[in-house]
C-alpha cells in the first residue's frame, strides 16, 4: 500500500475514534442491552449489526420479530426504514469513483455496507478537501472504526443489561439525535443545504403533526409494549437514532 | 416464526432488505456526475430525509426519550449548538454540554416533583 493512502487510512481511523465510534457506542450499547431483553445471543446481536449496519432498522426488527409479526411484514418494515441509504449511496459513491480507474463496480458495491448516517454526514463533509484516492481511504478506515465500536459497545450492552441508572440512559438516548442535531446545522455549509435541512424537518414535523400513525411500526411497537418498553429502552425511537 | 435458525433467517433477510437501497445507490451512481444539478438535488434529498428523523425524535419521540419535557430537549439542542460554536466547532464539547444540560434539568424536574 502506498505511504499516501496509507496515510488516509489512518486520517480516517483516527477521526472516528473520537465523538463518532463514542456517539455510535452510546447508541450500540441500548441496542445490546435491548437484545439482552429480547433473547438474543451475543452472536446474534453481532451478525444483525454486521449484516444490517442501520440501527433503525435493527431495533425494527428486535420489535417486530418479538411482538410476532408477520415474516414479510417485518422484512416490508426493516427495508422501509433503510430507504434513506438510497440518496445516501447515490451521492458518496460518485465523490469516490470520479477519476479513479481500476476500481472495480464490486469493490463499491462492498464499500455500500458500510455507508451508515454517521460515516455518510463526516465523508461528505470531509471529502470537499481531499483528492479522490484519498477519499475512497479516508471512508474504509472511518467506517472500519465506526463498526468496530458498534460491535464492542452491542457487546457491552448486552452483559451489561440495565446496570446504568435511569438518568445516565436518558442522556445516552439524547446523545445520538444531538450528535446529528449539531453535526447537521453547525456545518451546514450552503445555503441550499440549509434550505434542504430546514424544509426535511419542517415536512416531518408537518407529517407527524397531521397523521402519527404514519410509521405502522413505530406505533405497533407502543401498543404492545407499552411501559415496558419506554422503561426498559435506553435507546430513542426505533425508526430514528443511530446509523 | 419459531426457533433460533428462523430467527437468523429473518435476520439475514432483513440484511438483505436493507442493502437493496445501498446495492441499488451504487448501481445508480454509475452516470451520476457530482458537479450536476442532479447531484446536488439527490443530496439535498438525503439531508432532507436525515434532518426529519432528527427533527422528529427530538420534537415527538417514541420509547425512553418521550418520558422528558419537549422544553429540556429543545434546550438540550440550543445549548449543544451554541457550545459547539464557542469552542470553535469541537464537536466534544458542544455534546457534553447539551448531553449535560439535559441531565440536569431531568434532575431538577425530578426532585421538584
Amino acid at each position: 500500500m502506498k505511504p499516501d493512502r496509507c496515510r488516509a487510512l489512518r486520517a480516517g481511523a483516527r477521526e472516528a475514534l473520537g465523538v463518532p465510534a463514542a456517539v455510535l457506542g452510546a447508541g450500540f450499547l441500548g441496542y445490546g442491552s435491548l437484545a439482552a431483553d429480547a433473547g438474543y445471543s451475543v452472536w446474534l446481536t453481532l451478525a444483525a449489526t454486521f449484516a444490517i449496519w442501520a440501527l433503525p432498522g435493527q431495533l425494527v426488527l428486535m420489535e417486530m420479530q418479538a411482538g410476532g409479526a408477520a415474516v414479510a411484514a417485518t422484512i416490508l418494515a426493516v427495508s422501509l426504514s433503510a430507504a434513506r441509504f438510497l440518496p445516501m449511496t447515490l451521492t458518496l459513491m460518485p465523490l469516490m469513483r470520479n477519476g479513479s480507474r481500476g476500481r472495480r463496480l464490486w469493490q463499491f458495491l462492498l464499500a455500500a455496507q458500510l455507508v451508515s448516517m454517521t460515516t455518510w454526514a463526516v465523508a461528505m463533509r470531509r471529502f470537499a478537501d481531499m483528492d479522490v484516492e484519498s477519499r475512497w481511504h479516508y471512508f474504509l478506515g472511518f467506517s472500519a472504526v465506526c463498526i468496530g465500536s458498534a460491535a464492542i459497545f452491542a457487546v457491552i450492552g448486552q452483559l451489561l443489561l440495565g446496570a446504568l441508572p435511569p438518568l445516565a440512559r436518558f442522556g445516552l438516548a439524547l446523545l445520538t439525535p444531538l450528535y446529528f442535531f449539531v453535526t447537521l446545522v453547525g456545518e451546514a455549509q450552503s445555503r441550499t443545504s440549509i434550505a434542504a435541512l430546514v424544509c426535511g424537518a419542517a415536512a416531518a414535523l408537518a407529517l407527524h403533526a397531521i397523521a402519527p400513525g404514519w410509521e405502522p411500526a413505530r406505533r405497533r411497537i407502543h401498543r404492545r409494549h407499552g411501559r415496558l418498553a419506554a422503561a426498559e429502552s435506553p435507546c430513542p425511537a426505533p425508526l430514528t437514532s443511530g446509523c | 416464526m419459531s426457533g433460533a435458525t428462523d430467527l437468523w433467517l429473518l435476520m439475514f433477510a432483513c440484511g438483505a432488505a436493507t442493502y437493496l437501497w445501498r446495492g441499488l445507490g451504487v448501481l445508480l451512481s454509475g452516470r451520476l456526475n457530482p458537479q450536476s444539478a442532479l447531484f446536488e438535488w439527490i443530496s439535498c434529498v438525503a439531508y432532507a430525509l436525515v434532518a426529519g428523523l432528527i427533527a422528529r425524535i427530538i420534537v415527538a419521540p417514541s420509547g425512553l426519550l418521550a418520558q422528558t419535557a419537549l422544553i429540556d430537549r429543545l434546550l438540550a439542542c440550543a445549548i449543544a449548538l451554541m457550545a459547539y460554536r464557542l469552542a470553535r466547532a469541537n464537536m466534544f464539547v458542544g455534546l457534553v454540554c447539551g448531553v449535560m444540560s439535559f441531565i440536569a434539568a431531568g434532575y431538577v424536574r425530578g426532585a421538584i416533583q
